[in-house]
């Protein structure tokens, strides 16, 4: 598993109700029900990876994030987590709340885009970066928001909720292996992961 | 090498008592048509109900003895298959209103000793669901591990999770719908109308005489418009033309849309009786299990009721029932709290791909199945 992913299973309670949106293959989730006894519910675009989760036995279901969110009642979920997705987000905001309505918990994760080779590339090449957690030309790239760990706290902050935990984490190998990065995170780290509460 | 269970054999239930049905009318004497594969196990928690649709019978899988063709859903249903009749015990059963062993119009009257006719009472979705219910209770099966169906079979499959929650563990739907839609019954009235148009039909009473073959063709030939899509279409015909060269200037079939057609309607006619079809489109017609109005006014989805597990599969070339109308489902499941899974299938068969051989579907039904398998062990009765 993705070490990331790795980071956020270990701040999942056992025996919880969680949401995975953008879940991918289903490799949280898998984990998840497997390790910790979660219900776990996944959300995704592709029918690939919907046909891999459901062949896993992963309960998932096809369609758009920002819809599907909308059927839950109130606190259905202990945990919604938002992986690698926010940066792709059209209405951050009210996905936000809204995924503080379903759920009591979200966990959200997104490339950091002030690591410092991302700050070399603007500085010293005077282009926008790409690096191996973001890969894409500005022309053809689906993160149309550009985040830093600093941007999102003063953000979280704003819409008045909390945030419970904070970790930034360097990755390599594909993000398969990675360290928690304390010092200077804003700077160092790859990956923002965050918990969010009311 | 997959393989077949083999020799299969319909087999016959008499209805104990009388059936009360939805209109309040009461069929005496019924009897149900039905097959099993595989074993129940010693804790009987290993069912798995099969409910066809329109024109299927109970014979889902294996061969009948002399036959060379296997049952409807030999592709699924076998060893090592999707649904592992080395796991699994497997029932499939005739829908009431049909006319392949189960009561039906066609089936004598017991009141007269001729057949109904239209004397056979309206039925419904849960009508047919009711006389399952009858039989899985006769095989000694507390709770159905699944219930699984296409189409029709959906409609039945959905109906027993509202109808008896506490018998059914989870449930499998296929190109379905929780309400049929205006376009749905659209084209069943008009291939009802083709069927009461025949001269041959007599109001139902055709029995003893002439079948009213050329409306109930005709009704086919419209039911296979639908099962089909534009792409589809493209693709298997096009403008071809049928063994010519050019336009024939009369009213044969030049287009090899029109021959297959023609084929499908006049091949169905050797096997369905047409008063089965007005019975069953016309239940298919009535399903909707969209929220009802309470006493105070709000509303109540029927789904509050439910407890199954769900498995929910569209596929991308279905007009019949399309993509939408299954989200609707899968939305009033989720607003129920309930544990729905959706996938919609790339396919460009149109309504009848969940007939045709597909590694994703039987990859979906089978992962699906496991985790029920094991879920269910969780949850003793």
């Amino acid at each position: 598993m993705r070490f990331d992913l790795e980071i956020i299973a270990s701040w999942i309670e056992p025996g919880t109700r969680v949401l995975d949106l953008g879940c991918g293959s289903g490799d949280l989730l898998y984990f998840l029900v497997q390790n910790k006894e979660v219900r776990g519910t996944g959300i995704d675009f592709e029918e690939a990876n919907i046909a891999r989760c459901i062949e896993r036995g992963i309960s998932v279901i096809q369609g758009d994030i920002n819809e599907e969110v909308l059927d839950y009642a109130d606190n259905t979920f202990d945990y919604v987590i938002l992986s690698r997705t926010l940066q792709q987000v059209y209405e951050p905001e009210a996905l936000l709340k809204e995924l503080l309505r379903v759920g009591r918990h979200i966990v959200v994760s997104f490339p950091n885009f002030s690591h410092w080779l991302c700050r070399m590339q603007i500085f010293f090449q005077g282009r926008t970066p790409t690096t191996s957690q973001l890969p894409y030309k500005w022309y053809n790239t689906p993160n149309i928001r550009v985040i830093t760990l600093r941007d999102f706290r003063e953000f979280v902050q704003k819409t008045g909720f909390k945030i419970i935990k904070e970790t930034g984490i360097n990755t390599q190998n594909e993000d398969l292996h990675g360290r928690v990065i304390r010092l200077l995170p804003n700077l160092r780290a790859t990956y923002g992961i965050f918990l969010i509460g009311h | 090498m997959k393989k077949t269970i083999g020799p299969a054999e319909t087999k016959y239930f008499q209805l104990p008592g009388s059936l009360l049905l939805d209109n309040n009318d009461s069929l005496h004497e019924g009897t149900i048509a039905y097959e099993t594969y595989g074993q129940l196990n010693k804790a009987a928690d290993n069912a798995i109900l099969i409910c066809h649709a329109l024109s299927g019978d109970a014979h889902a899988a294996g061969f009948h003895a002399g036959a060379s063709k296997p049952g409807w859903w030999e592709i699924m249903i076998g060893p090592g298959k999707a649904i592992d009749t080395n796991r699994y015990f497997v029932v499939c059963s005739n829908i009431l209103g049909s006319c392949m062993g189960t009561s039906g119009p066609s089936s004598l009257n017991p009141a007269t000793g001729l057949a109904y006719g239209l004397k056979f009472p309206v039925i419904t979705i849960a009508d047919m669901v009711k006389a399952q219910k009858q039989l899985i209770d006769f095989l000694a099966i507390p709770r159905l591990l699944a219930v699984i169906g296409g189409s029709i079979g959906g409609m039945q499959s959905l109906e027993w999770t509202i109808r008896y929650p506490e018998m059914v563990f989870s449930a499998i739907l296929l190109a379905t719908t929780q309400r049929h839609s205006a376009l749905a019954i659209a084209f069943n009235e008009v291939a009802r109308q083709a069927i009461m148009a025949d001269p041959n039909w007599q109001a139902g009473d055709y029995y003893q005489g002439t079948k009213p073959d050329m409306g109930l063709a005709v009704a086919r030939m419209i039911g296979h418009i639908t099962y089909l899509s534009d792409e589809a279409m493209r693709h298997k015909f096009g403008r071809r033309l049928q063994d010519k060269e050019d336009f024939s200037f009369n009213f044969d079939a030049d287009f090899q849309v029109e021959s297959y057609l023609r084929y499908q309607g006049k091949k169905f006619v050797e096997r369905f009786d047409a008063n089965s079809f007005l019975y069953i489109t016309k239940a298919a017609d009535y399903f909707d299990l969209a929220p009802r109005p309470r006493a105070d006014g709000s509303l109540k989805s029927p789904f509050s009721r439910a407890r199954a597990r769900y498995l929910v599969a569209s596929f991308t070339s279905d007009w019949l029932y399309p993509t939408r109308e299954s989200r609707a489902m899968v939305k009033a499941m989720k607003k129920n709290s309930l544990d729905v899974s959706f996938c919609e299938i790339e396919a460009k068969w149109g309504h009848d791909a969940f007939l045709l051989e597909s590694e994703r579907l039987s990859n979906l039904m089978s992962g699906f199945l496991d985790r029920m398998g094991r879920e269910s062990q969780d949850y003793a009765l």
